[in-house]
């Protein structure tokens, strides 16, 4: 029998190579379908550089040199044996992967200063548990570049706004970031809980494949009001003008306190980078985004 | 729109030429990547009076923390394309007035006091297109030098010669013309047009 954390460390080092060279299908198509219906001149040519660096990316170089902080969603079984191997074999794949994809060393002491030159370090890689019923691992690698990061916001708004304030706080945010996180973006919402919870939530969404619509039609249609209205506003690819601001916008929500609305804004760069794969109990490994060649 | 295609030094007259909007590809062994620290320790440095190891006059500054490997003991730039430049804006002006420097390269364009300096100095500012790290590279031929070590991979300054690097687009120019702050005035004037569309009237 294979050894557990060998096929977890293995597996992982696949996501996180595919997620920095190989972007997503659904990200791809939606990238080719702007370039397609852009007329914008200028924007037709961010556009197209994209597409071409998207090529050249994928003979298996970094995308994007900042390959992101690591962080990872885990969906673990509770059925699943190897729990405790977890851990160890996602951070010894992230110091594998930056030494031989190779993958740009983003992890610095914000206190003592210094980088730690291997993508890890106090609480890095992040890795965001999730028990669920069954017997199987669900792995998704998701690097996080800090352009994009850094316009992420949290708004506390007063519930007497309502939905258009939330809206409003989402369109504002564009508004003034404007081009600074490698626009065509993809937009997540998380709408109530507390503040910890909004941003997780509207994180989380930036997981969603860009043609899922939320299941409830009044959550779906203020994801696409704020597609046309981002889209409406001329920002374009990078913030040189045009017509795709957003690729996507996706928003999802828990039950808030009676005196609080937060609202929580997750920023994607048009690099919108993850990779998923489950592996079994008895250790088979199924590649969700990045499937094997000849499968 | 006009494409040109300049050889490193880049000098005062050529800087100049050029207009908002031209496209600039870049060949030569003067291409310096550069971030908050490295400005910071070049700017201190004219301040002691002591030479950095490059000199930037006429030089292509590009605002970028690449990926880079060692490849049979020789550095190889994998991926590099823009970082934001906007956190240079504190810096910047200070360092094109002492060193000289004619094309800086980065995404997101940079503001009032580096637009300034840029008409002062003669220089130009271009955008080059965030993400594409894999393409930039094809353009950043080879690593001469690598100084500032100890300020790590991303912020230590590469010494790189260049060849076709581009298509760089001219967004700020030595004329007081600015895409970004064209593209902020265009924005604003949109708002109500965005708003409308999520039910704000104003």
């Amino acid at each position: 029998m294979q050894d557990p954390y060998q096929v977890i460390h293995d597996t992982t080092y696949r996501l996180l190579t595919k997620a920095a060279t190989e972007l997503p299908t659904d990200v791809k198509e939606a990238l080719k379908a702007a370039a397609e219906r852009e007329k914008n001149e200028t924007a037709k040519t961010q556009l197209s550089a994209i597409l071409t660096n998207i090529e050249i990316a994928e003979t298996g170089i970094p995308m994007c040199q900042d390959t992101g902080i690591m962080i990872f969603y885990v969906k673990v079984g509770d059925k699943f044996p190897y729990i405790g191997e977890i851990k160890n074999a996602l951070t010894r794949a992230t110091e594998k992967a930056t030494a031989e994809v190779p993958l740009r060393p983003n992890a610095v002491n914000p206190i003592v200063g210094g980088n730690s030159g291997n993508n890890t370090g106090v609480k890095i890689p992040w890795i965001n548990w999730e028990i669920v019923e069954g017997s199987s691992l669900e792995v998704t690698a998701f690097p996080k570049g800090g352009g994009s990061e850094n316009v992420c916001i949290v708004g506390m708004l007063k519930p007497g706004v309502g939905l258009k304030g939330v809206k409003k706080l989402v369109v504002d945010n564009v508004m003034s970031y404007m081009g600074a996180a490698c626009a065509p973006n993809i937009i997540g919402v998380g709408i109530g809980g507390g503040s910890d919870i909004a941003i997780k939530i509207a994180k989380q969404q930036l997981l969603r494949p860009l043609n899922d619509k939320h299941p409830e039609p009044e959550v779906a249609k203020i994801e696409q009001e704020l597609i046309e209205a981002i889209n409406t506003s001329g920002i374009g690819a990078m913030g040189l003008g045009g017509d795709t601001t957003v690729l996507g916008v996706k928003v999802d929500y828990a039950m808030r306190h009676p005196a609080s609305l937060p609202v929580g804004v997750a920023v994607q760069c048009w690099a919108a980078r993850h990779s998923t794969a489950v592996i079994s109990k008895d250790l088979k490994v199924t590649y969700v985004t990045h499937p094997l060649e000849g499968k | 729109m006009v494409e040109y295609h300049l050889t490193t030094p880049v000098t005062e007259t050529d800087a100049r030429k050029l207009k908002v909007g031209d496209v600039v590809y870049v060949t030569g062994k003067h291409v310096y990547t550069a971030r908050d620290e490295a400005h910071e320790r070049a700017l201190k440095m004219f301040e002691k009076g002591e030479k950095p190891p490059v000199d930037f006059e006429g030089s292509v500054v590009y605002h970028v923390g690449p990926v880079a490997w060692q490849k049979n003991g020789k550095w190889v730039i994998v991926s590099a394309g823009p970082t934001t430049s906007g956190r240079m804006e504190l810096f910047e002006d200070e360092f094109l007035r002492k060193y000289k420097a004619r094309i800086i390269v980065g995404k997101g364009g940079m503001g009032p006091k580096t637009l300034g300096a840029l008409k002062e100095v003669g220089a130009v500012y271009c955008s080059y297109t965030g993400g594409c790290g894999a393409l930039a590279a094809k353009g950043l031929k080879e690593v001469t030098a690598y100084e500032w070590q100890d300020l790590g991979m991303p912020e230590a300054l590469w010494v790189i010669t260049a060849e076709e690097f581009g298509p760089l687009l001219v967004t700020m120019d030595s004329h007081g013309n600015s895409i970004h702050a064209d593209m902020d005035k265009l924005i604003a004037s949109r708002k109500a047009e965005v708003y409308a569309k999520i039910g704000i009237t104003q």
